[in-house]
């Protein structure tokens, strides 16, 4: 029992120490800063994903479901209706809102690991297209026409 | 600083299942009493529930790891009947936090009770996973390194491996908890996506730290969710809800003896249901395939994913900004 006790806090410091390292990543970790780098790993698509379309752009329910799927697994990190958050930079700057569709398509499949965004090949491919529809449907930070979220 | 609290239902349903694992987990008034307050101070400064999306398999990794600074706790249980002797209820908690986005780090508790013998706890592990490539590939490798302490009573099958049969599960609790093992679990994972469908593939490499030969098995899945386009509403049942598949692990023995002679095979169809709530559900029926295996078990778990799980330490430490 006792050598269990010892494991169990070696492993807890171990744990502890992970949360440290991962409170204590680079300052790329935290765009909040939202300056002109934060978007540039969009610029590394290449032309075959850059030039897909959605297959979900004129399915009137796609941007509803994005929505929810945005809710779900994005609001966190960019923020409630994609203005920004500490964690990732805002949705409705325009290098997201005039990228191609297969361009975030392309970057929400591969994540940006170095800066803290995760591979989201989890979702289904048709659902990243869905959330695609949304993040368009916000427009730029401060256009009226956009669709509110 | 505005902290979205999640809802008193999952609080209460989270602070009584620690209360249940509490109970079946031989621990120490104090133990509890710990485990207790700091699940309550966490419950009550937790940023956000957020939905999983869970792959349904019990024994085998896939190649997706856990989100940033997010914590999934998770409760597993397995049911196994056993020849010639008890059938046993095996249960263990994990935590998995995201420490980044290439690497996952997770800690467990096991613990067994086996019919007309005892209820013991049977071990420690931890365990990192490592994502080497950024991107996603059309096959994805994880680099899967655990650390084990367990006692000879462990039963919770979490990964088989050389020629565990189940002839192994006879001794009773009082004497096989006297053995300790201390070993060294590497994995190689391999993941693909495919037309909606997951298949991955596990190698397993086994060291006990007391010189015994190294240790092989493996665990293949695949599996798919029911509707691959989200529906436009919030619904408990629709079909993207549900993940199913199936799952197949074995031992595949030693450095001595490679191979599948003497051995345990096991397949189990595998079902998982994310629950909009944050919930997730896990159920499978496992089928022995040889006569070293456990003729059949029933595994089932329970996760919550709790988002921002790290910034929430940071603020019990720091305080509010």
């Amino acid at each position: 029992m006792k050598s269990h006790l010892i494991s169990a806090e070696v492993a807890g410091t171990i744990l502890i120490v992970s949360l440290c390292f991962s409170q204590n990543l680079p300052k790329t970790e935290n765009p909040a800063t939202n300056g002109p780098h934060d978007y540039s790993e969009l610029t590394k698509a290449p032309e075959k994903a850059r030039v897909r379309t959605n297959p979900f752009q004129n399915d009137p329910d796609a941007v509803v479901a994005g929505q929810f799927l945005f809710e779900d697994h994005c609001a966190e990190c960019h923020g409630d209706s994609g203005v920004g958050g500490k964690k990732g930079p805002s949705l409705r700057a325009s290098e997201v809102q005039n990228a191609t569709p297969g361009t975030l398509f392309w970057l929400i499949t591969n994540g940006v690991a170095r800066k803290g965004m995760p591979v989201w090949a989890k979702l289904p491919e048709a659902q990243r297209w869905q959330l695609i529809r949304y993040i368009k449907s916000l427009g730029l930070k401060g256009d009226t026409n956009a669709v509110k979220p | 600083m505005q902290i979205i609290c999640i809802p008193y239902q999952t609080k209460l349903v989270l602070y009584l299942l620690l209360q249940i694992i509490c109970k079946e987990l031989p621990l120490s008034r104090l133990s509890r009493l710990f485990a207790s307050a700091f699940f309550l101070l966490i419950c009550f400064q937790l940023p956000r529930a957020t939905r999983a999306q869970e792959r349904p398999y019990i024994v085998t990794y896939d190649q997706f790891l856990e989100e940033p600074r997010n914590l999934e706790i998770e409760y597993f249980s397995t049911y196994g009947t056993q020849r010639g002797g008890n059938d046993f209820h095996a249960f263990w908690l994990e935590f998995e936090y995201g420490a980044t986005a290439w690497w996952t780090t997770e800690f467990y508790l096991d613990a067994q009770r086996t019919v007309h013998d005892s209820t013991v706890s049977t071990g420690i592990r931890w365990e990192n996973r490592f994502r080497p490539l950024q991107r996603e590939h059309f096959i994805n490798p994880v680099l899967y390194v655990e650390y084990e302490h367990v006692n000879g009573a462990d039963k919770i099958l979490k990964e088989i491996e050389g020629h565990d049969v189940e002839s192994d599960f006879l001794t009773p609790n009082a004497e096989a908890r006297q053995e300790i093992k201390n070993e060294l679990e590497l994995k190689l994972i391999l993941g693909s996506n495919f037309k909606g469908w997951n298949v991955s593939e596990n190698f397993l490499f086994v060291k006990n730290l007391a010189g015994e030969p190294w240790e092989f098995g493996y665990a293949v899945g695949g599996s798919r969710p029911l509707a691959l386009k989200a529906a436009a509403k919030r619904c408990n049942f629709c079909p993207q809800n549900f993940v199913a598949g199936v799952e197949m692990y074995g031992g595949l023995g030693n450095t001595s003896s490679f191979g599948l002679n003497e051995t345990s095979q096991y397949l189990a169809p595998v079902l998982a249901w994310n629950m909009p709530s944050g919930w997730t559900l896990r159920a499978s029926p496992t089928f022995g395939l040889n006569g070293n295996s456990h003729q059949f078990m029933i595994r089932w778990g329970i996760a919550k994913e709790i988002s921002g799980f790290g910034d929430m330490v940071k603020k019990v430490f720091r305080g509010h900004s």
